[in-house]
């Protein structure tokens, strides 16, 4: 098979905690099936520095929680044909929202400027630390999204019955039993 | 007590008069989803999970709270129907802090169980995040507002089981907070007995026992019906049956 017969398969980790990564490396085997059919363009576990285009399925992990974050999500999803939101993070903001109850000006002060050491930047943007939203998001809020792959993180067999869905050409259908949050 | 025949999706089905469409429907081994409904508590309509078609009713009706009544026609699952229940549900997720990934009752919380039941893959209101606090005054049990969906079972518990009415709801709307005694921290309270039900019957991991950690948390709903029902039925130790959403094949 040519090479650019295979699907271009893309994993991209915003405001997550890389479990659904490692929960994605878990597929053990079924990882070498998913090598037969999918080039991994881009992904936190590939060398590539910039979102690639014509990438056919990104899976999401982590919510939408600073401006680096909102920027690549925007760009996965105009070079994406299929965006998928992966684990909790990605659909609910999970964790990683349980910040928004706060101010985020407070939040950074109460923990770098009233805390020892030195003090970092705050919320306003620098060009080096990524700015922080007010309120952390779920992907779909930020960009149309075409499937969800709930948990924390999605067990292997939730992530292989979406994907091999998705390389199939087929719309993510989960059982009930793959369908829980947590 | 009058035997009233009325049509369940399509099929015929007799019933005593009296009778809840909900029990009815269930008797008749269709699944609908509920939240504030248990066996062995009165009814309260609230989380209109239960919600049916009845012909010849503008409004969509929730069983839990409709008599059964010769001829009635009834549908249990419809495209409405599940556009509703699932609007329903995820303003609930929507309204407070349900995070399944870090709750006491991951795994085995009624809330989470109906999502997946219903299909609910994402929430498309913006999530509120509301500041709320825990009640963890009282030495055996905590209290989350945080998971709370205002279901009203502990109150009614309390009050109709217990008899003691420690647990009530202040408040209107989207303010509204389980309290107990006249809004005071659950350690102070006189009246509570420390029986436990509440949270026992609690659906989500509002109500816990403390020391519990994430997912730890077992509810076991059917002791109700054992405290209610077990010396009619000659049981004299509560063995305990897994919940009902476990268990009971669903049938739309």
């Amino acid at each position: 098979m040519a090479k650019k017969d295979k699907i271009r398969l893309a994993t991209v980790w915003l405001g997550g905690c890389s479990g659904c990564h490692m929960s994605f490396l878990d597929l053990d085997e079924r990882l070498i099936d998913l090598a037969e059919q999918a080039d991994l363009v881009f992904s936190p576990i590939a060398d590539a520095k910039a979102f690639p285009p014509d990438v056919d399925v990104t899976l999401v992990e982590g919510a939408v929680a600073n401006i680096d974050h909102l920027e690549l999500a925007k760009q996965v999803r105009a070079q994406s044909k299929i965006v998928v939101s992966f684990g909790d993070c990605a659909v609910t903001g999970n964790v990683t929202s349980l910040r928004n109850r706060l101010d985020v000006d407070d939040l950074l002060n109460r923990v770098y400027q009233e805390g020892p050491g030195r003090t970092p930047t705050g919320s306003d943007p620098d060009g080096i630390v990524p700015a922080l939203l007010r309120r952390v998001v779920p992907l779909h809020q930020v960009i149309p999204v075409d499937a969800y792959i709930p948990g924390c993180p999605p067990d292997p067999d939730r992530i292989w019955t979406a994907v091999s869905a998705l390389l199939a050409g087929e719309p993510v259908r989960l059982e009930e039993e793959m369908r829980y949050f947590g | 007590m009058s035997v009233v025949t009325l049509t369940i999706n399509d099929e015929l089905a007799s019933a005593n008069s009296g009778q809840s469409l909900l029990e009815v429907i269930r008797e008749h081994g269709i699944y609908i989803p509920t939240l504030c409904h248990m066996d062995g508590l009165s009814e309260r309509g609230g989380c209109r999970m239960c919600l049916v078609e009845v012909q010849g009713m503008r409004t969509l009706q929730a069983a839990c709270v409709t008599e059964v009544a010769e001829g009635m026609v009834v549908t249990t699952h419809s495209e409405r129907l599940r556009k509703y229940r699932r609007m329903t549900l995820e303003l609930i997720f929507a309204e407070r802090n349900h995070v399944c990934a870090v709750c006491v009752m991951n795994g085995h919380c009624e809330l989470q169980a109906v999502a997946a039941i219903e299909g609910m893959d994402h929430v498309r209101f913006d999530y509120l995040h509301p500041d709320l606090s825990m009640d963890i005054s009282h030495p055996r049990f905590g209290l989350d507002h945080n998971r709370c969906i205002l279901c009203t079972r502990c109150v009614r518990v309390c009050d109709e089981v217990e008899g003691a009415h420690t647990k009530d709801v202040m408040g209107r709307g989207i303010n509204c907070r389980i309290v107990n005694d006249l809004n005071q921290a659950w350690g102070s309270s006189q009246s509570c007995t420390s029986c436990g039900k509440c949270v026992q019957v609690c659906p989500t991991g509002a109500l816990f026992h403390k020391g519990v950690s994430v997912a730890e948390m077992v509810k076991r709903h059917d002791f109700l019906s054992w405290i209610t029902l077990g010396r009619e039925k000659n049981e004299w130790n509560y063995t305990g049956q897994p919940p009902y959403y476990a268990t009971e094949r669903r049938k739309e």
